[in-house]
């Protein structure tokens, strides 16, 4: 069973055991308009919670994307390459950015869950 | 997540005749040289963009400076201050050119209309200027031009109405328009409404510039927006059409540090200016047009699919910095990543593969020519 966390920077992370999905979410999505371009992280990168991991880009501008807690990444979303309006279509579906190893599960208990992060989200709109 | 602001906050921002038309649109607003202005519109910048090069897009850009400069020889007058051709303008048609500093700068980039003349025989011309130089132009035209009359259209808006089916659908409002040549002004009617209607604009389509009175410009709007072909289009797809169409942000692309020449606007100064000069910075430019310039203003073409934003530093195969790009993004109907930057002349030729340095990475990229996509202006 996963539980999907999420920053206040709107990154989600879904976890399931020590590996995590990360993306964008619905939220950052709209705010973020079409998306044109991802970066995405080396598969091995190892990030620090909050390091930058992915850029996301829109036809306006280029964003930062960043490590919701600390670990190792272990797969990328290769299809964002081709079709980067995944994140735009299924920001938390077939939009996601890479799945990484979570190396400090204790950093999630920083994060927001979904209820959190929806009242969160109400407090910007 | 997070993105660099655009721009720090603007006190009190300005709003333009259509800005409770832009709200009711479901518009994301964000302060704009001063004005509150419609970013997009909930179909998104990819959306507008493509409608507008298929069919026809509604644009408010009433935040521009529009003017009517009057006096004996307004024209040779105006000629001391730009490089553009004024005195040859036929009644009617319309030129591009730029206010020059005394360094060959560009102070703002503009468009000038001869009207007819008036009843004294004084020459009148209708300027429009970009909205965040426009006090300082004005300011400027007062000063040097004191002899003539300097009259500020604060009254009035300007709608743009680009692409394709632009003319078919101003002709469902207010015929007439159809056949008029680029860049040209015709006025007319909508209605009890004077419109003066400009062929020309700023995304590469066939089209129009329309300034009316600002009491009847929502009423207009939404006489155009009734129609099918036509949709409203924001701020975000104005730029990735002007830059698809290989044409200059000031500010961005062209500044008081870049002269025409640098700036490959070569084309916007006749021959009889270029030879007699007599406008500021003429020793600059003339020994650009002689010499040739030390940089220039190009199309950037990435290899790959990662925009190259402004300030990416361009370099050549060797890594030695050789320029910077002005603009940069992504065009929708290229379906790719394109730029425009300064390059050192020596790198300025077609096809010659240069680096842009984006987060750190260089990016193979090649000098392409401007426009990016093919300009479709209305040729009879």
């Amino acid at each position: 069973m996963s539980q999907t966390f999420y920053t206040k920077d709107h990154e989600y992370i879904r976890v399931d055991g020590d590996l995590g999905v990360v993306g964008v979410s619905d939220y950052a999505q709209r705010t973020l308009g079409d998306v044109v371009f991802v970066e995405l992280p080396a598969v091995g990168a190892a990030f620090a919670r909050a390091d930058q991991a992915a850029v996301v880009e829109s036809v306006k501008a280029a964003s930062e994307v960043f490590a919701p807690v600390s670990g190792e990444v272990e797969s990328v979303n290769h299809a964002l390459e081709a079709e980067p309006a995944l994140v735009n279509e299924e920001p938390e579906g077939k939009g996601w950015f890479f799945r990484m190893r979570i190396s400090d599960a204790d950093e999630l208990s920083a994060l927001m869950d979904g209820d959190a992060y929806q009242a969160y989200v109400q407090t910007l709109e | 997540m997070s993105s660099t602001p655009v721009s720090p906050a603007q006190p009190a921002p300005l709003t333009t005749p259509l800005h409770r038309l832009h709200l009711e649109l479901g518009a994301r607003m964000a302060p704009f040289a001063g004005y509150d202005m419609p970013i997009q519109y909930p179909t998104g910048v990819l959306a507008e963009h493509l409608h507008t090069r298929a069919a026809a897009g509604l644009f408010d850009v009433s935040h521009m400076g529009q003017a009517i400069l009057s006096g004996p020889a307004a024209a040779a007058r105006l000629e001391t201050l730009v490089p553009g051709d004024l005195c040859a303008l036929a009644e009617g048609r319309i030129r591009y050119t730029q206010f020059l500093n005394e360094a060959g700068g560009i102070l703002d980039d503009l468009m000038v209309t001869r009207l007819p003349p008036a009843a004294n025989g004084d020459e009148r011309l209708f300027l429009v200027v970009n909205a965040a130089c426009k006090v300082q132009d004005f300011a400027r035209l007062r000063q040097a031009l004191p002899d003539l009359a300097l009259g500020v259209l604060e009254d009035r808006a300007l709608i743009a109405l680009q692409g394709p089916l632009a003319a078919r659908a101003l002709a469902q409002l207010a015929p007439g328009f159809e056949t008029m040549p680029f860049m040209s002004l015709r006025d007319g009617r909508w209605g009890d409404v004077d419109l003066a209607v400009s062929r020309s604009g700023y995304t590469g389509e066939d089209g129009y510039e329309i300034s009316l009175a600002a009491s009847a410009a929502e009423g207009f709007a939404r006489a155009l927006l009734a129609l099918p072909d036509v949709k409203p289009i924001g701020l975000g797809a104005r730029d990735s059409l002007r830059l698809e169409a290989g044409l200059c942000l000031y500010g961005h692309d062209i500044d008081e540090t870049t002269s025409p020449i640098e700036a490959a606007l070569t084309w916007s100064i006749s021959k009889r200016r270029r030879a007699e000069g007599g406008f500021p910075g003429a020793d600059r430019i003339q020994r650009e047009l002689r010499d040739g310039p030390t940089r220039l203003r190009v199309g950037l073409s990435p290899e790959g699919r990662a925009p190259a934003r402004e300030g990416t530093v361009i370099t050549d195969e060797a890594g030695a910095e050789i320029g910077l790009v002005t603009s940069g993004g992504f065009g929708p109907s290229l379906n790719g990543p394109l730029a425009v930057g300064y390059v050192a002349a020596s790198h300025a030729a077609l096809d010659t593969p240069v680096r842009l340095v984006v987060r750190g990475k260089p990016l193979p990229a090649r000098i392409v020519a401007l426009p990016f996509v093919p300009n479709h202006f209305y040729r009879g």
